[in-house]
């Protein structure tokens, strides 16, 4: 059975999908001034991914968030949370005014996702790193079973590499040949407390994958074109689940925070955010 | 048990198309006819029991109903987070199947006998726990848990534990409600699991004594059939509790906060029969073990004809 809901047109151009991650990126750096909420460097890192793969590439629907068919993305890397939200909120899973009561007392949006019954548009509750892809590859095979030809994206950072149970995932997934599941690794460098490759000798992490047996891509994790082209070659025609390897920077969009490693706790000041979305070229 | 459990998901899955068997690389030829009933449902995700946790709990998430299946120690402790996040906290109908469990491996090491699950899993919000004293209670509660709505936790046996209630319709066997496998006047004994069968023969050993003794199988550990201990501990003196657990936290431990939880009154004393707070450093085989932490018949029967000499 084919999904119903089609993949974005050529009508929804790059430069549209441009403005629209500069715009959630201010978004993202007012919220966390507001709200104190932190990993903004690991938000801001990932923006491009989750436009291109919301705006160019899944087949889902707000209007049907439950679908049997749709293509399912799970945001393993769940500290990218406040991003995710106001991509949800963009594509109108919920009204954007329900983020005014983000990190509110008895609200849902917290520094991770929730459960799929607690918010729209949500696949998986993640948080604790590493079940993202076991859970996506159970999705994918689900997809099989059932005989539908969804496809199932699962967001890792390189910090979550480190974790045992994402290379277990990655054997099995290559032992069933599991074809219509991706991994994106937002590949920023950086981890909480160091860089990636200091941390865990990461490197070289796509020859990694493609020792696990994936089919493997290397991209600029920032380029939106080459994102929605390579995000929507799944499945590739290689028989493997695919991995693509996206190169980022962490605290991308604005000087100060890119590359530098205290935005993962750290919160902006109100001039902060106010520099901040004047590099964005974003309207105060 | 293992190899009732091996029939009955065969049967079950011939019948629901939703099952699927995951096995952590146990189980060589246990599975073959169920490969031959249910091809694309079966899947021996390797010796890596964290990812097949996840992946279980996403099939649950697609409308499907996997059953996770491998040595107790493997698809518990080994990955518990997984068990908690994906599992629980989605409220994912996983049901997690730990095969040898309590001291059925014990000859194999502790590295191979659970005396903590029980304690583990029913403190995470969601689970059912059940721990099924025979084929008949095992058959009967992994039909029920396909359609409970949420995860199912069940311990059991190796192979060839009798069957103990052979006379039970199995259509009264139910989630949460204990089963009495006999009646008695002086105390009543609480089991869970094939240890069944050593309260069995304990209350043997006190009939000839004139100790007649009732016997209840708490198959279900979680959610805990209350009703019924608010009638035992109202009749007995004495509650004996037996399990093939550490005396920390399992079906003793969760009696005895319930009991904690009663407004004063007249309540019965309570023994509690399980293992110590220990690692089994030497080998031995399971009687060995058993009768090492006092969960043989002769074992319970003297202890509980003590106490109520006392």
């Amino acid at each position: 059975m084919s999904t119903s809901v089609q993949r974005p047109g050529p009508e929804c151009r790059i430069e549209q999908l441009e403005r629209m991650a500069a715009m959630l990126r201010a978004r993202i750096i007012e919220n966390s001034h507001k709200t104190k909420t932190p990993h903004l460097g690991s938000c801001l890192s990932c923006v491009d991914i989750l436009v291109a793969l919301y705006f160019g590439t899944l087949r889902i629907s707000p209007e049907d968030p439950r679908a049997p068919t749709r293509d399912r993305f799970i945001l393993s890397k769940g500290h990218g949370a406040p991003a995710l939200f106001h991509v949800l909120a963009e594509k109108g899973f919920y009204p954007k005014a329900t983020m005014d009561a983000y990190g509110e007392n008895g609200g849902v949006f917290s520094e991770h996702p929730p459960t799929p019954d607690h918010l729209p548009g949500i696949e998986a509750a993640t948080g604790s790193l590493g079940h993202g892809l076991p859970l996506g590859l159970g999705m994918a095979l689900a997809g099989r079973i059932h005989e539908y030809d969804y496809n199932v994206y699962a967001l890792l950072s390189d910090g979550e590499c480190n974790e045992g149970s994402v290379w277990e995932s990655a054997m099995l997934a290559a032992a069933q040949k599991v074809e219509r599941l991706a991994v994106v690794i937002d590949f920023n460098k950086w981890q909480a407390t160091g860089r990636s490759e200091e941390v865990m000798a990461l490197a070289p992490l796509t020859d990694k994958w493609r020792a696990f047996g994936w089919s493997t891509y290397e991209i600029d994790g920032h380029d939106l074109k080459a994102l929605v082209e390579v995000l929507s070659r799944v499945p590739d025609g290689s028989g493997k689940p695919v991995a693509i390897v996206a190169h980022t920077t962490k605290g991308r969009g604005v000087s100060f925070m890119e590359d530098d490693n205290n935005w993962h706790y750290r919160i902006p000041t109100q001039d902060e955010v106010v520099i901040a979305k004047r590099e964005l070229g974003v309207a105060q | 048990m293992r190899n009732a459990f091996a029939d009955e998901i065969t049967k079950l899955a011939a019948e629901d198309p939703r099952i699927v068997l995951l096995s952590g690389d146990i189980g060589n030829k246990l599975f073959d006819r169920f490969k031959e009933v249910a091809p694309t449902r079966f899947f021996n995700c390797g010796v890596a029991e964290a990812n097949m946790m996840g992946v279980a709990a996403g099939l649950a998430l697609s409308g499907l109903r996997p059953v996770v299946y491998t040595i107790t120690p493997f698809t518990t402790t080994r990955c518990y987070e997984q068990i908690r996040v994906d599992a629980c906290y989605h409220s994912a109908p996983v049901v997690i199947v730990g095969t040898g469990s309590g001291l059925s491996y014990a000859e194999l090491g502790p590295t191979h006998h659970s005396l903590e699950d029980l304690a583990i899993l029913r403190v995470l919000p969601g689970m059912t726990v059940l721990a099924p004293c025979d084929q008949i209670e095992l058959r009967t509660l992994l039909r029920l848990a396909f359609h409970h709505d949420g995860p199912v936790y069940m311990r059991i046996g190796k192979k060839g534990e009798p069957i103990l209630n052979k006379e039970l319709a199995s259509t009264s066997i139910t989630i949460g409600q204990a089963v009495t496998l006999r009646d008695g006047d002086h105390v009543c004994l609480i089991v869970a699991g094939p240890i069944a069968s050593e309260a069995i023969g304990a209350a043997e050993l006190l009939a000839a004594k004139g100790i007649t003794a009732r016997i209840e199988s708490f198959h279900t550990i979680k959610p805990l059939d209350e009703k019924r201990l608010d009638r035992i501990f109202r009749r007995y003196p004495l509650v004996a509790v037996v399990e093939e657990h550490s005396r920390i936290g399992g079906l003793g431990g969760a009696i005895a906060e319930w009991r904690a939880r009663q407004p004063s009154g007249s309540w019965a004393a309570m023994l509690s029969f399980g293992s110590d707070d220990e690692f089994m450093h030497e080998v031995g085989s399971q009687e060995y073990a058993r009768r090492k932490y006092g969960l043989t018949a002769d074992s319970i029967a003297e202890q509980v004809c003590a106490v109520l000499r006392q």
